[in-house]
């Protein structure tokens, strides 16, 4: 087993975390980008005609989710070269076969942006599909994208099992491994054409549903076991049992939670009980999650390593919970989902599921990362500057994040209510609660909290170029901590 | 170090994991059969691409508590009768259409997408087309000149010009006819679909 804490002696960077620092970095590049759009988008809420015809509500959304699912998707990949040999006990099998997989994802990613930018649509044939646009929301990405993908995720997964082959097994990789192989296979699923709707849609959500509400938790769930014994020297044995338990009520109400999707769009009515029950049971691992975060990080006195990367960790696990869990059980229920479903209620689950469940582990482990750059400096209590810019940060982008979800929610309850509950359904209805009073308060408060949101990540940027440069102090040395604290009562 | 107690062992959790894992997707598989199934074009719930040639209208069902999709009598789209294939090619341009012009990130279908310009699933039968007689031409006109022809409701959001040709707006409309057809368990809520003879 590899050893808990950190180890207070700093050498050059492994290959396996150089590679991780190029991803992280794309990663936060991306992350800036989806700010960025999303800021456009969301002023165009207030502002119909701002560049109209030029950079429209479609091209500005697609780039904000998409940028989101890469930047995501670049983080996880980051966080598991950085971890891979760690917890393998040996060097990164294929580092020169690394590289040139970073790159060239990378170079499709910016290719198919530049596309979504320039070109943005094209004529209605299978030709636009492939090179321009696929037209599918999250996975817009054109086929040749999708196939240098599945390829890309796959070097990746040959990269990491044979990595964790060469070296050791433990239970946080073998789920890890098995994880990536689900999350590969799925997205297969949402690269094909069909003229009907209902079957498109149905597949579609495999890819969605079972990614965000599946397979990405999972991950996650690996990345913050492993987080938790670096940044805490959590015990293994209990972070590994906590891993399987979650894996068990992931899937469990996961898998099946795809059913709350299949309310609407012609598949069978045995989905409303199979989809409603399975998915309000999708909440109880998230909080399996936060009880084992706090658990662990108040069995060690909130004396970790790393206090940036462990705020992160526990906004994390609140994040995760509320905002996948609790927004998300707030309209799963299909008696409630008739009226919420396509508004801006899901709007607002999304916003915070996505943040609260994804982007914060992500800056963790960015964090830990950081601190191993610059050469396993403290990072702990009592920083020179007080550590201003990493808690402004966490709690900026925390109130923005958070502010938004309000926002769209006021913003979709008014929608949900005129549109649907009055109206009719029809598409005045739909512009009668576009223009009602508390939709467009709505969206301006989601815009003062946009700009909340830019500012957290402008300081998340500057405190991560500058953070412990001038520290000389070492890391916290935790596997005394967790010795000392691990002992009899 | 005390013995861990059976119920938090390690290995009684790895073991639970696998198995509710493999059970869990094996349901999944053995559902998703059956759905796709009956999801396939041309059966009750997803009627055949064919419908475009009849009238589409709703109506109650008691027993479901919610309005339903009827097929009624012949109703050509753009005075021509489609046999299977012509009507499956010509939803299949619609839906190519939709997708090459990212429809799907300003408007939702069938309740998916964004949420920025109204849902598409019911367009067919949206009150806003005023009556059956010049549908058909007004949602042409609109697809190929959606700034000419703005309907923002007041709102000040309108569609921009996305370079449709008529042949792709003809298949946009016959897309979005046939999707009106679906039996979409009442989604949206309580439609109030456009007045139309024989059938409301």
């Amino acid at each position: 087993m590899s050893t808990n804490a950190i180890s207070v002696e700093a050498g050059p960077l492994s290959a396996g975390q150089r590679i991780a620092m190029h991803y992280f970095v794309a990663a936060m590049i991306l992350f800036f980008a989806q700010i960025l759009f999303g800021v456009i988008a969301g002023l165009q809420y207030i502002y119909p005609d701002l560049f109209f015809g030029q950079l429209d509500f479609s091209v500005a959304r697609m780039v904000h989710i998409n940028a989101m699912i890469v930047w995501l998707l670049f983080g996880f990949m980051g966080a598991v070269y950085w971890l891979v040999e760690d917890e393998a006990g040996t060097d990164l099998v294929g580092v020169g076969l690394a590289k040139i997989n970073f790159w060239i994802l990378t170079a499709a990613v910016t290719v198919v942006v530049l596309v979504y930018l320039f070109v943005q649509i094209g004529p209605g044939t299978k030709t636009t599909l492939w090179l321009i646009n696929e037209g599918r929301e999250y996975i817009e990405a054109p086929r040749w994208a999708d196939i240098g993908i599945v390829f890309c995720v796959l070097v990746f997964f040959y990269n990491v099992s044979a990595t964790f082959m060469k070296g050791r097994w433990s239970g946080i990789s073998g789920v890890l491994v098995l994880d990536l192989v689900a999350l590969a296979g799925l997205y297969v699923a949402g690269m094909y054409f069909t003229p009907n709707i209902s079957v498109d849609q149905h597949w579609w959500w495999w890819v969605i549903h079972l990614w965000v509400e599946a397979t990405w938790e999972v991950l996650v769930g690996c990345i913050m076991a492993w987080g938790l014994i670096k940044t805490l020297g959590a015990n293994r044995r209990i972070v590994t049992t906590w891993l399987y338990i979650e894996v068990a009520m992931m899937f469990g109400s996961g898998i099946l939670g795809l059913g709350h999707h299949y309310f609407w769009i012609g598949t069978p009515e045995y989905w409303f009980t199979i989809g409603g029950f399975f998915s309000a049971l999708e909440p109880v691992p998230l909080v399996a999650m936060v009880v084992h975060a706090v658990y662990d990080a108040g069995r060690h006195g909130f004396k970790s390593n790393n206090h940036p990367a462990l705020a992160w960790l526990i906004a994390h696990a609140f994040g995760n919970f509320f905002g996948a869990g609790v927004w998300g059980f707030m309209h799963t229920l299909p008696q409630i989902n008739l009226y919420t479903h396509g508004t801006q209620w899901t709007s607002s689950h999304g916003h915070l599921a996505f943040f609260g469940a994804y982007a914060t582990i992500n800056i963790a482990i960015i964090y830990l990362a950081i601190q191993r750059v610059r050469g396993n400096v403290w990072m702990s209590a009592e920083l020179a500057d007080r550590g201003w810019k990493w808690k402004w940060s966490l709690g900026l982008l925390n109130a923005g994040v958070l502010g938004m979800t309000m926002a769209l929610l006021i913003a979709g309850y008014d929608q949900s209510f005129i549109e649907r509950a009055l109206e009719g359904s029809t598409w005045s209805g739909y512009f009668k609660a576009q223009q009602s009073a508390w939709f467009l308060q709505g969206m301006v408060w989601r815009m003062i909290f946009g700009w909340v949101t830019t500012a957290g990540i402008v300081l998340l940027f500057w405190d991560l170029l500058t953070i412990g440069k001038t520290e000389k102090r070492k890391i916290k040395d935790i596997s005394v901590v967790s010795t000392l604290e691990h002992a009899p009562a | 170090m005390t013995e861990t107690p059976w119920w938090s062992s390690e290995s009684l959790w790895r073991k639970m994991a696998i198995w509710v894992t493999a059970f869990m997707v094996v349901v999944l598989i053995g559902l998703t059969f059956d759905t796709v199934r009956q999801i396939t074009a041309g059966g009750k719930r997803v009627p055949s691409y064919s419908v475009i040639n009849q009238k589409i209208f709703y109506e109650f069902d008691s027993e479901r508590g919610f309005q339903v999709p009827r097929i009624g009598e012949s109703q050509p789209l753009f005075g021509r009768i489609l046999d299977e294939a012509e009507a499956k090619a010509l939803v299949t341009l619609g839906k190519l259409t939709v997708q090459a012009k990212n429809c799907m990130n300003c408007h939702t279908l069938l309740g998916n997408g964004a949420y920025y310009a109204p849902d598409l699933t019911k367009a067919w039968l949206d009150p806003a087309w005023a009556h059956e007689d010049i549908r058909e031409q007004l949602m042409l006109d609109f697809l190929q000149d959606p700034a000419g022809n703005a309907r923002t409701f007041g709102s000040g959001r309108r569609m921009p010009n996305l370079n449709i040709t008529e042949d792709e707006a003809q298949g946009i409309v016959a897309f979005l006819k046939w999707m009106s057809s679906i039996d979409t368990n009442g989604f949206p809520r309580g439609f109030s679909p456009l007045d139309q003879e024989d059938g409301v």
